[in-house]
């Protein structure tokens, strides 16, 4: 092993900067995310979801309100295809996610099928985390940081997922409730924080007001229509806006 | 989506999973890492389909908190709307920290529904 000879942080090997990151998993940000994920086992259990199941669903999709919609379109028995262009809806936000991080994580040789591997990681929570913490380190350091702190969020969760799912069922009343609670507050409080353009504010707002009325007149669908009419509302009066209307 | 069982046995709800849940999420991050450099981030694309997705996950929390499943159905609708309002505010008055303020709507909807004599009901 290498001694303590060098006081440079570029000296340091990538398992050093992997670790570091994977320390990022005790923090406000990763304990938040966990109890929402307690959340979800919740919920998958309710919808009748069997354990692997919800467990494969956290290692594939990992970004819970897709799981969220994905879990509400199965037990409903929406058809796969709908079914897929909701998730893919409830995804989008993902993309520029991804488009504003890049520049940040890769370093000058950093080849693209990893970047391709790490992307799969992107969730709100590591995001907002990788995009505050990767600018202070060296280039060389970012992608091992990145990648310990993102996976091991990652496999916390599917932990979390399994005991949950396994302990949700003895719990008393109140607290399940609570526990309940947790998604949707975690959902609304995270994405308005994130939210810095007043159409995705306004997008908030109509959705928040539009998912209840779709659900009633149009289940199955409704998520669609919520995500196209609110969101294009919200896009169109921005625009009118800024032409002085 | 009953259907694939008879032909895929028990792999078929993990082949709705991957269809319906990993391709069309991990399709935008793969999307986003080819786009990169390519894109700008404030392109008007990219407003209105981060517009989209935002309403359609607040359509999400809505449903979560106005039809939920299992024990949070129990509780009283009022009560679930006024911990979420309470939660938002202090969120806000807590200079936008998300932990103050779920803790607020917990303290809300579980003392709340506690003194209303929610664990007898349990």
């Amino acid at each position: 092993m290498t001694s303590e000879k060098s006081l440079e942080n570029q000296s340091h090997s990538a398992f050093y900067w992997y670790r570091r990151g994977a320390a990022g998993i005790i923090s406000v940000p990763a304990c938040i995310l966990m109890a929402a994920f307690v959340g979800f086992a919740g919920l998958a259990r309710e919808s009748g979801i069997a354990l692997p199941e919800a467990i494969f669903m956290t290692a594939t999709v990992w970004a819970l309100p897709s799981m969220v919609v994905l879990v509400g379109a199965i037990s409903a028995g929406a058809p796969l295809l709908a079914t897929a262009i909701a998730v893919a809806l409830s995804a989008v936000r993902l993309m520029p996610m991804a488009v504003a991080l890049m520049p940040v994580l890769r370093g000058e040789k950093t080849p693209r099928w990893q970047l391709l591997l790490l992307s799969h990681f992107v969730a709100v929570t590591s995001w907002v985390f990788a995009m505050v913490r990767l600018p202070e380190l060296p280039r060389e350091a970012r992608v091992p940081f990145y990648a310990g702190f993102s996976m091991t969020l990652t496999v916390v969760n599917i932990c979390v997922t399994a005991a949950a799912y396994v302990l949700i069922g003895t719990l008393p009343i109140l607290l399940t409730a609570g526990l309940f609670l947790l998604t949707p507050v975690y959902f609304l409080l995270s994405l308005w924080a994130a939210s810095k353009l007043a159409s995705d504010k306004l997008a908030m707002v109509l959705g928040l007001a539009l998912g209840p009325l779709f659900y009633l007149w149009l289940p199955g669908l409704d998520l669609l229509w919520t995500g196209l009419l609110g969101g294009t509302v919200a896009y169109a009066a921005m625009r009118l806006k800024r032409r002085g209307i | 989506m009953s259907g694939g069982v008879e032909t895929f046995g028990w792999l078929w709800p993990y082949l709705v999973i991957l269809i319906a849940g990993w391709l069309p999420t991990d399709i935008w991050r793969f999307l986003g890492v080819i786009l990169a450099g390519k894109l700008k981030e404030d392109s008007e694309i990219l407003v209105w389909v981060r517009a989209v997705a935002t309403a359609l996950v607040a359509g999400v929390i809505a449903r979560l908190l106005l039809f939920p499943a299992g024990a949070l159905a129990e509780s009283p609708l009022s009560l679930r709307i006024a911990a979420v309002a309470v939660g938002f505010v202090v969120f806000k008055l807590a200079r936008e920290r998300v932990l103050v303020g779920i803790a607020a709507a917990e303290v809300v909807l579980i003392g709340g529904w506690y003194l209303m004599g929610g664990l007898s009901a349990g």
